[in-house]
């Protein structure tokens, strides 16, 4: 399931929607992302999220489907906040369920690294009067090739 | 056909969305963007450093050598930062 959201989501919440009912799910791993309140040494007061509406919503789908192609996945859940967020609120959730756990923490790590590199989001950050788009990091890159096959 | 443009990638073209008739023999993103970039100081600006600029035809991600022929979309933008 994909969700594109400016609202907060609530973990606990999110979990139990996707476990009600169900009694074949072993593991459930959930990841989630907050702002932080700096980057390297520039203070962070702000971020806004900008995505590409449309494209955002195929390309987390594709990235779900490949998962459920790669691991025997009971359920899983992406949830993406855009809009103008503050340090300490949360960003992202990846929430990953399966029989046993290897399959719930593989996927979920896939998940996230997938996201990172593929999902058409933007982060710009504000701080001390300016505003930076944040760029591209390297060792995000680095850590979707270890899933390529 | 229509023209989105994310994150700095709008701010230096300054615009975000745009409609445009593309002369007939432009057939792939490297064409497309070459044409862009008789447009105007802006999308000179956009499209200066093609090592951070990344395209997504029909809402899917693209190189610049992929075809345009047919699509509706074409999206500029620089590496996603997402997550």
């Amino acid at each position: 399931m994909i969700r594109v959201q400016a609202e907060d989501f609530d973990i606990g919440a999110e979990v139990a929607a996707l476990t009600a009912g169900r009694t074949d799910i072993g593991a459930v791993v959930t990841f989630s992302g907050l702002v932080r309140d700096a980057s390297g040494n520039a203070p962070v007061t702000s971020m806004e999220l900008e995505h590409y509406p449309g494209m955002t919503e195929k390309e987390l789908a594709r990235i779900e489907t490949e998962a459920h192609e790669r691991w025997p996945l009971q359920a899983t859940l992406i949830v993406h906040r855009v809009g103008r967020l503050a340090p300490g609120d949360n960003i992202v959730l990846v929430v990953a369920a399966s029989a046993h756990r290897e399959a719930a923490f593989e996927a979920a790590s896939f998940l996230m690294d997938y996201l990172k590199t593929r999902a058409p989001f933007w982060k710009r950050e504000e701080g001390q009067g300016e505003a930076r788009w944040v760029d591209a990091r390297e060792s995000d890159d680095q850590a979707a090739t270890r899933w390529k096959r | 056909m229509k023209l989105l443009y994310f994150a700095w990638v709008k701010q230096k073209a300054g615009t975000g969305e745009e409609e445009v008739s593309l002369p007939a023999n432009i057939r792939d993103v490297n064409g497309l963007i070459a044409w862009l970039k008789t447009r105007g100081e802006g999308y000179e600006a956009a499209f200066a450093d093609l090592g951070i600029i990344r395209c997504a035809v029909d809402q899917a991600h693209g190189d610049f050598d992929t075809s345009i022929a047919g699509a509706t979309e074409v999206a500029f933008f620089p590496p996603v930062t997402g997550g």
